[in-house]
């Protein structure tokens, strides 16, 4: 029975065994009715070797497609800085579980600290959890804490500029949490505060509005007497933001958020089909007994040194079962320390260099584009690193002919396509990119 | 040990009422904060927000619990206990004296169905 | 550990003008960022060059507890071995790069990667399909319960809102009932933790057309297998309700039961628990769902791509390296290995249920309660000798609860090991019980002060100098 994994001896098995009070393996599951046992053998593949298992990945890696990435959409494909995947394998970090035992668990729990601090200066908001799943679970919750803060109002309005992927996963929420979504327009590719206002002024219990920014479109849009809006009507005003953007773009606390929400994989974190990534929240010191997930506060030790320590955790699934604000426990702790790291890397300059430079590629690759003379701009929007443009031809034709040339062209969307610049793309990428969508 | 005072009407969910003409000032007992442990934050409701007998008005924390409030009366809330928002500890140090929101009564038919302190202090007892 | 550099914030490493990074060179001409963009007030980030950031995070790591670090028999969460050839797969980079958005014909190996592992997580568990958006296991109770939810509403079941759970189930379960609208309704346990089954059949009878679900683990939380199964799933069946298994204890199952063959329709597996995926201080997990054949067109949009796809790779990775050879072997030897630290512990620790256990089993403290030591301070204790603690005061039907659950990766020696110090912290406890009642002292802080956190909540760094 030994196995790489397994250390049991044919000795200490008898030994345990005995120890145990059962003659076999099998009688330790005497109890399990005859009828429910698994008896047979596993429809599986036989054990591999790591050779094996590593000739297998290899194969299946080959089967994917290299692309060079212009598409955003949500997910960005910025720069991982070597550092951090050298300090993400440290397994004290990759092994451990969530921090209950303080005493054994300050690394986690210090990181964490740092997480809360670097997000709250990013959103520009009070208070940071200690991360969710991502932006679009980030965004249901914040859906759902704003509900559970404005006691008997049930709905939130969610502009018409949020991600659809967002979108989607709000709607999921939302049906079974008895949440009633109301979209806002958008007018000229922005929402529509005039139409916002008309909204609150004739519906009852609205709890949130929900903005994305930049918006769907890649268009910064200007919230200028949003939060004075909503508050007025006693709804709690949320921005859904792209991390990596916030270093530059005015923060939702400047817009007088009450909840920041979004996805953290624009701080370096690889694409990799989807996940993982890190959901981040951030709120006014008001609400924070309302956050949902966990929180990492400082404290004392019994020495008199400074030590962090998971609190406020009446607030939590454990304690509060069905009255929780939220069922999340474990969250992407280490995808926590992933940005943490990187923004102590980045650094406030390093994070303004890097969204000037995808700026700049992204503004480069638009004018080069529509000099083509077979592009145009959607809405005539300032927008950050990502736009939508039209096309005067076969949208699919050429998405194809992108991939055909090794480029991931954008994504399509609607009947336009949105393309997306980071700083990792170069002056040249970009050209022979042009070059194809010129033919 | 828990003391039970006199003079107030006492809830199963362990509040108590100290009722002044029409208004009533509702707090947790002693014997709740006992089991609670250290409190660490307590959630008022607003002034003017109305409350209802048995149901729930706020909720108090400590570090690994949180008790819902529930109102052994109906009315509306005219005063809340400010000093609990940054020294929730009194609640620790005198429940009674402590009071957590002050209501004007809606109905004190209500009151009849309160325990006094000999009954409630029978009721713990037997938790 | 270390406890050097313990006190400093990366904040406080900072100095201004220092830098960790290099980004290419701007060759594409002035594109100015327009200033009515831009925030207003900095992101008061930290400045630190490289060898400082990776010297902080270093020293932190030092500060930690893993399971390659040692022991970590921290009940119901499965601390198994997490192999290293599976953190080699996760980071291939023919992986790294693919853009969930990308046209499903230039990700086949990602998408033949996810086809591959529902099938093989199929077999092990006897249902039809799998959905790998749920992001965690908690996640994944969710989109099960979503799942049955959108079950009940397809067929016009409007009422069927009550789920029935055991008093003894995890906190999780009510709390995601709770964001999937539904309510909670619990059946009592026996005095040997099992679902009472007389109780049961009474709230089938009073709720039947209400009933959306049973939600269970089996073995439950005692570690107890729950031997009526195939009655307490007919009994929901016959009402119209659906059986959902938590698979938060599946561990021990691999090579025994399949939860399709005990009659449940919809399941979680957290792949961070059964199939050794790291747990990375608290995430990121996987909570893949699985239904019966005819339920998987009622999968809930909970996320919107593959899920944690990384984490899937790892878990297939660990698939294939045991093959259908190993993989059965994984339940009876976690089995195994808890039943050997009960018998060796509980003439010393009170065992309240005196039976055959699966995976992990539950001691309510300490035998001899007379020296006053309880379950916090045995678990203190435990640091100081370089075990992690195991799960305290869960489950809540006893008062000091400590639940064990070792996995099988663990061999007799360690095993011996925790048994001799947890026989000796019980020694400890009537020789010296200050010293037990102060633990932990060898570890690189000491007792916190949980009540100053709550009350003063201080949680970044701006606050932290604002009230300096």
């Amino acid at each position: 029975m030994t196995y790489k994994y397994f250390p049991h001896t044919e000795d200490e098995l008898q030994a345990m065994l005995e120890k145990a009070g059962v003659k076999s393996l099998d009688g330790l599951y005497a109890q399990i009715p005859e009828s429910i046992r698994f008896r047979g053998d596993y429809k599986l593949p036989s054990e591999m070797s790591e050779q094996e298992v590593r000739d297998c990945f290899a194969k299946l890696g080959s089967q994917n497609e290299q692309l060079t990435c212009f598409a955003g959409f949500g997910v960005y494909d910025h720069y991982t800085p070597s550092v951090i995947p050298s300090l993400l394998a440290r397994s004290e970090f990759l092994t451990s579980y969530t921090p209950y035992q303080a005493e054994i668990s300050q690394g986690t729990l210090h990181y964490i600290f740092e997480y809360q601090s670097m997000m709250a200066e990013l959103t520009g908001m009070d208070i940071s959890n200690a991360s969710m799943y991502d932006g679009t679970t980030a965004a249901a919750e914040a859906a759902m804490m704003a509900v559970a803060a404005g006691k008997k109002q049930g709905k939130v309005l969610v502009s018409e500029g949020i991600n659809p992927r967002t979108r989607a996963v709000l709607d999921t929420y939302a049906l079974h949490k008895g949440i009633e979504l109301v979209t806002i327009p958008m007018k000229d590719g922005a929402t529509d505060l005039s139409a916002l206002t008309s909204q609150l002024s004739s519906l009852e219990g609205v709890a949130g509005v929900m903005v994305q920014q930049p918006n769907v479109y890649g268009i910064v849009e200007d919230f200028t007497g949003f939060a004075e809006t909503c508050h007025e009507h006693k709804a709690l005003f949320i921005i859904d933001s792209v991390a990596a953007d916030l270093a530059v773009l005015k923060t939702p606390g400047e817009w007088g958020a009450d909840i920041a929400v979004g996805d953290g994989q624009s701080l370096g974190i690889p694409m990799l089909f989807g996940g993982p990534y890190v959901g981040y929240m951030c709120c006014t010191e008001k609400l924070i007994r309302k956050m949902p997930g966990r929180i990492v506060g400082m404290t004392k030790d019994n020495r008199e040194q400074r030590a962090f320590v998971l609190t406020l955790q009446a607030r939590e699934q454990h304690i509060r079962r069905q009255k929780a604000t939220s069922n999340i426990c474990s969250n992407q702790s280490l995808m926590a320390l992933f940005v943490t790291v990187y923004l102590s890397l980045m650094g406030k300059q390093g994070m303004k260099e890097a969204a000037q430079l995808s700026y700049a590629g992204a503004h480069y690759l638009c004018e080069q584009l529509l000099k083509t003379g077979k592009f145009r701009l959607a809405y005539d929007k300032p927008f950050f690193n990502e736009f939508f443009v039209k096309y005067d031809g076969d949208t699919d034709a050429l998405y194809k002919r992108f991939i055909d040339a090794g480029f991931l062209g954008g994504v399509k969307y609607e009947d336009g396509i949105l393309f997306a610049v980071t700083e990792k793309r170069t002056k040249e990428e970009i050209d022979n990119l042009v070059k194809i969508a010129a033919l | 040990m828990a003391k039970f005072e006199e003079g107030l009407l006492y809830s199963e969910s362990h509040e108590y009422i100290r009722v002044e003409g029409e208004y009533g000032y509702i707090g947790i007992s002693d014997y709740a904060q006992h089991a609670l442990g250290n409190v660490v934050y307590v959630d008022m409701p607003d002034v003017d927000d109305d409350v209802t007998a048995g149901e729930e008005f706020g909720a108090v924390e400590s570090v690994k619990a949180a008790s819902d409030l529930f109102s052994p009366v109906s009315g509306t809330v005219v005063e809340v206990n400010e000093a609990l928002e940054d020294t929730p500890e009194l609640l620790n140090e005198d429940a009674f004296a402590n009071w957590i929101i002050k209501v004007q009564l809606s109905d004190k038919a209500e009151l009849d169905n309160l325990m006094d302190a000999k009954a409630y202090q029978a009721f713990c007892e037997k938790e | 550990m270390n406890n050097r550099l313990y006190g400093n914030l990366i904040f406080e490493l900072s100095k201004e003008g220092r830098k960790g990074y290099s980004l290419p060179k701007n060759n594409f001409g002035s594109y100015e960022i327009p200033a009515s963009m831009m925030r207003n007030e900095e992101a008061a980030l930290p400045e630190c060059d490289e060898l400082t950031v990776v010297r902080h995070y270093t020293n932190l790591s030092n500060n930690n507890f893993g399971v390659d670090t040692g022991f970590y028999p921290l009940g119901s969460c499965t601390m198994k071995y997490n192999p290293k050839i599976n953190e080699e797969m996760a980071a291939l980079p023919q992986f790294q790069g693919l853009h969930p958005e990308q046209p499903a014909n230039t990700t086949k190996g990602a998408l033949a990667l996810v086809s591959l592992l529902e099938k093989s997580l199929c077999e092990l568990t006897g249902l039809a399909h799998f959905t790998f958006k749920p992001y965690a296991g908690a996640h994944g109770e969710l989109t099960g319960l979503m799942t049955i939810d959108n079950y009940h509403r397809s067929r016009g079941d409007m009422q069927r809102k009550k789920v029935i759970v055991p008093d003894s189930a995890h906190g999780t379960n009510p709390a995601s009932a709770a964001v999937c609208g539904l309510e909670i309704v619990e059946v009592k346990s026996l005095a040997d933790g099992t679902v009472d089954f007389e109780d049961l059949k009474r709230l089938v009878a009073e709720e039947g057309p209400n009933i959306a679900a049973m939600m269970m683990t089996n073995p439950n939380t005692l570690g107890l297998f729950e031997t009526r199964i195939p009655e307490i799933a007919k009994l929901i069946h016959d009402c119209g309700g659906l059986m959902y298994y938590d698979g938060a204890n599946l561990n021990p199952m691999l090579g025994a039961c399949r939860p399709g063959d005990m009659g449940f329709d919809v399941m979680h597996i957290n792949l961070h628990k059964t199939f050794s995926t790291p747990h990375g201080g608290g995430g990121p997990g996987s909570g893949p769902v699985g239904v019966r054949e005819g339920l998987q067109e009622f999968f809930p949009t909970v996320s919107p791509y593959h899920g944690n796809f990384a984490v899937m790779m790892r878990a297939y990775a660990y698939i294939l390296s045991l093959g259908k050879e190993h993989v059965k072997e994984v339940g009876p030897l976690a089995v195994l290995n808890a039943n050997y630290i009960k018998e060796s512990l509980k003439d010393v620790y009170e065992l309240p249920i005196d039976t055959v256990c699966c995976h992990e089993f539950v001691f309510d403290g300490l035998k001899d309660k007379s020296t006053g030591v309880t379950t916090m301070d045995v678990a203190k204790r435990l640091l100081d000798y370089g075990y992690h603690a195991p799960t305290i005061y869960f489950p809540l039907l006893f008062h000091e609860s400590l639940m064990v659950e070792p996995t099988e990766n663990e061999s007799k020696e360690t095993l011996d090991g925790f048994i001799a110090v947890m026989r000796k912290i019980a020694e400890e406890a009537k020789t010296d019980p200050e010293l037990v009642k102060t633990a932990p002292h060898n570890t690189p802080i000491g007792r916190v002060d949980d009540v100053l956190a709550a009350k003063q909540v201080i949680v970044n760094y701006r606050q932290l100098k604002a009230k300096a």
